[in-house]
C-alpha cells in the first residue's frame, strides 16, 4: 500500500467522491480504499464531505517562472483551524491568497462548500481576511473600518452600528470608546483586534489570517492568541492560518500542514504533529526553542 | 490711490473681476472635470501615464500670448473671445491636477488598496470609499496650483478681447497710468492669494493621518 503514489491515491479518492455523492450506495468499498490509503499516506490530501474550502491541485507561477504551488491538494473541515506552516517562500502566503484569488492560480480550483465561485466580490465577502500590517483604513474611524464590509453590502446604518458594538465586544475592545477613534491613535495589539473584527463583521464562513500576530510582542501576541481561541470556540467560522510560529500552529490549530517548495510534505492533526518522524518535521520543530534550556518539548506553553 | 480714483473705476474694477472670476472658475471646472478622471484612468492604466502627463506638460510650455493666439484663428472657439480664454486657461490647468490625481493614488500604501479588495469591496466602492479620499488631499494641492497659475494666466486673456482684470493692466500699460496697471494687478493677486488659502484649508482638512504600522 506504502507503494502506491500520490496521483494514484488521489484519483482513487477522487472517484470515490464523486460516486459517493451519486450514488451513495455502490461507491463503499471505493470509499474504504480511498480511506486505507490516506491514513497511509501522511502528504495526501484530506477528504472530508464537509469540507468548507477545499484546494484542487492548485498550481501557481511566478513571472519569473519559478513555481509557487506545485499541485496543491488540500481540504478544510468546516469549522477546523488549519494552520498552514513553512519556511519563507515555501508557498504558505500564496496558498492562502489563491483561496480569494489574490492570487490567480495558473491551474487547478478553488472550492467554497463544495462549489466554486465565480465572482470575485462575492467569493472575497465569503472570507475574513486579516493580514500583519492589519490594513486598517486611515481616514475611518474604528467603527466605519469594522462596518466597512456591512457598508459595502449595503446595510442600514443603525444595523452597521450594532453589529460594529458586537465585534468590537468580541475582540475585547470597548466599543464607547474606540468607536470614534483612528487607526493611528490605536496600540499595535488594539488595531489587530479592529481587524479581526473586520474580517468578522458580515459573519463569514471562512477566515484566511497571514500571519496576523507575526508584529506584535511576545505578551501581546500570546493575549491575542487567547483571545482568538476564546473566540473560535464561539464562532461557527473555518480558519485558514499562515504562521511560521510553531507554537502558534501548536496552540490554535487542529490540523498542521507543512508546505516546503510549493508541495504539501506532511498534513497531519496536532496531536500527531509531534510524533511524527519526518525529517521535515524534526527538523522544524528543533529549530524552535534553542535558547529555552527549561522547555524539553517545543510543546511545553505558548506564551 | 485716491478715492476719486476708486469712485471712477471702482464699479469697473468689480465687474472685470467677477468676469475674472468667470473665466477662471468655468476653465477649472472643466479642467478638474477632464484631468481627474484622465488621472484615475491612467491608475488603471498605467503605461499611458508618460505619453499623457506628458503632453500636458508640453500645453504648459506653450507661451500663454501664443496659446491665445493660436487658438483665435479655431472656427467655434474664435468667435468668442471667452471662450478662447476658457479653452486655454483649461490646458494650462490641467497637468497639475492629471499629476497629482495619479501620483496621489499610486502613492497610497499597497497594503490597503490589496485589503480593499480582498475584503470583497467593488472597483468603485474602492476609488470612492478608499482611493479617492485618501488621495483627496493631494488632488486638491493640484486644484491649488493650477488656479492660482490660471488667475494669473487670465490677465493676458484681456490681449484677446476676453475681459477680465487684464484689461485694466493693458489700457495702464498703453496710457503709461500706473494706477490703472495696479487697478488690474492687485485685485487679480488678491484673488490668487484667496484661491490659494480656500484651496489650502481644503488640503489640510482632507489630509489622512500618518498611514498606519504595526511596525514600530
Amino acid at each position: 500500500m506504502h507503494s502506491i503514489r500520490i496521483s494514484q491515491a488521489s484519483s482513487f479518492w477522487r472517484d470515490g467522491i464523486a460516486c459517493f455523492a451519486v450514488e451513495a450506495s455502490t461507491c463503499s468499498m471505493k470509499q474504504a480504499q480511498a480511506r486505507v490509503i490516506r491514513t497511509a499516506m501522511l502528504s495526501c490530501p484530506t477528504v472530508a464531505m464537509s469540507a468548507a474550502l477545499e484546494f484542487r491541485e492548485i498550481s501557481v507561477v511566478a513571472d519569473s517562472g519559478r513555481r509557487l504551488l506545485d499541485g496543491v491538494s488540500l481540504a478544510i473541515e468546516k469549522g477546523s483551524v488549519t494552520a498552514i506552516i513553512g519556511r519563507s517562500g515555501s508557498g504558505k502566503t500564496t496558498l492562502l491568497r489563491s483561496a480569494n484569488r489574490m492570487i490567480e492560480p495558473s491551474g487547478g480550483q478553488v472550492l467554497i462548500a463544495g462549489a466554486i465561485e465565480r465572482d470575485l466580490v462575492a467569493l472575497r465577502r465569503k472570507m475574513g481576511y486579516v493580514i500583519q500590517e492589519t490594513g486598517l483604513f486611515p481616514h475611518f474611524t474604528i467603527e466605519r473600518n469594522v462596518g466597512i464590509v456591512l457598508e459595502a453590502e449595503g446595510r442600514s446604518r443603525a444595523q452597521r452600528v450594532n453589529r460594529v458594538r458586537e465585534l468590537l465586544k468580541l475582540v475585547g475592545l470597548d466599543a464607547e470608546s474606540f468607536a470614534h477613534r483612528y487607526p493611528h491613535q490605536l496600540s499595535g495589539g488594539q488595531r489587530q483586534r479592529v481587524g479581526l473584527a473586520r474580517a468578522l463583521a458580515n459573519e463569514p464562513d471562512i477566515l484566511l489570517m497571514d500571519e496576523p500576530f507575526g508584529a506584535l510582542d511576545p505578551l501581546t501576541r500570546a493575549e491575542m492568541q487567547d483571545m482568538l481561541r476564546e473566540l473560535l470556540a464561539r464562532v461557527e467560522t473555518t480558519v485558514l492560518l499562515v504562521t511560521h510560529d510553531l507554537d502558534e500552529a501548536l496552540y490554535l490549530a487542529d490540523r498542521i500542514v507543512l508546505l516546503s517548495d510549493g508541495k504539501i510534505i506532511v498534513n497531519v492533526q496536532r496531536d500527531e504533529f509531534l510524533r511524527t518522524d519526518h525529517p521535515e518535521i524534526v527538523s522544524y520543530a528543533a529549530a524552535f526553542h534553542r535558547g529555552d534550556t527549561r522547555a524539553s518539548s517545543p510543546k511545553a506553553g505558548s506564551a | 490711490m485716491s478715492a476719486r480714483f476708486l469712485s471712477q473705476y471702482g464699479s469697473e474694477i468689480t465687474t472685470l473681476t467677477m468676469e475674472h472670476l468667470w473665466l477662471t472658475g468655468a476653465a477649472m471646472l472643466f479642467a478638474a472635470a477632464l484631468a481627474i478622471p484622465a488621472g484615475i484612468w491612467l491608475t488603471r492604466s498605467p503605461r499611458w501615464a508618460k505619453p499623457v502627463i506628458g503632453v500636458t506638460n508640453v500645453l504648459q510650455t506653450i507661451p500663454s500670448l501664443a496659446m491665445f493666439g493660436f487658438l483665435l484663428p479655431l472656427p467655434w472657439l474664435g468667435e468668442r473671445a471667452a471662450r478662447i480664454a476658457i479653452v486655454a486657461l483649461t490646458a494650462y490647468a490641467l497637468l497639475p491636477i492629471v499629476r497629482n490625481t495619479y501620483a496621489g493614488i499610486r502613492g497610497i500604501d499597497p497594503t490597503l488598496i490589496e485589503v480593499a479588495r480582498a475584503i470583497g469591496l467593488t472597483d468603485r466602492q474602492r476609488l470612492f470609499k478608499i482611493e479617492l479620499p485618501l488621495a483627496a488631499s493631494f488632488i486638491f494641492a493640484g486644484l491649488r496650483t493650477s488656479t492660482v497659475t490660471c488667475i494669473g494666466i487670465a490677465t493676458i486673456a484681456a490681449a484677446v478681447g476676453a475681459g477680465g482684470l487684464g484689461e485694466l493692466i493693458f489700457r495702464g500699460v498703453a496710457s503709461v497710468d500706473n494706477r490703472l496697471v495696479l487697478a488690474g494687478a492687485v485685485p487679480a493677486a488678491l484673488l490668487a492669494l484667496v484661491a490659494d488659502g480656500a484651496l489650502g484649508l481644503m488640503e489640510r482638512r482632507f489630509k489622512v493621518p500618518a498611514t498606519e504600522s504595526t511596525r514600530t
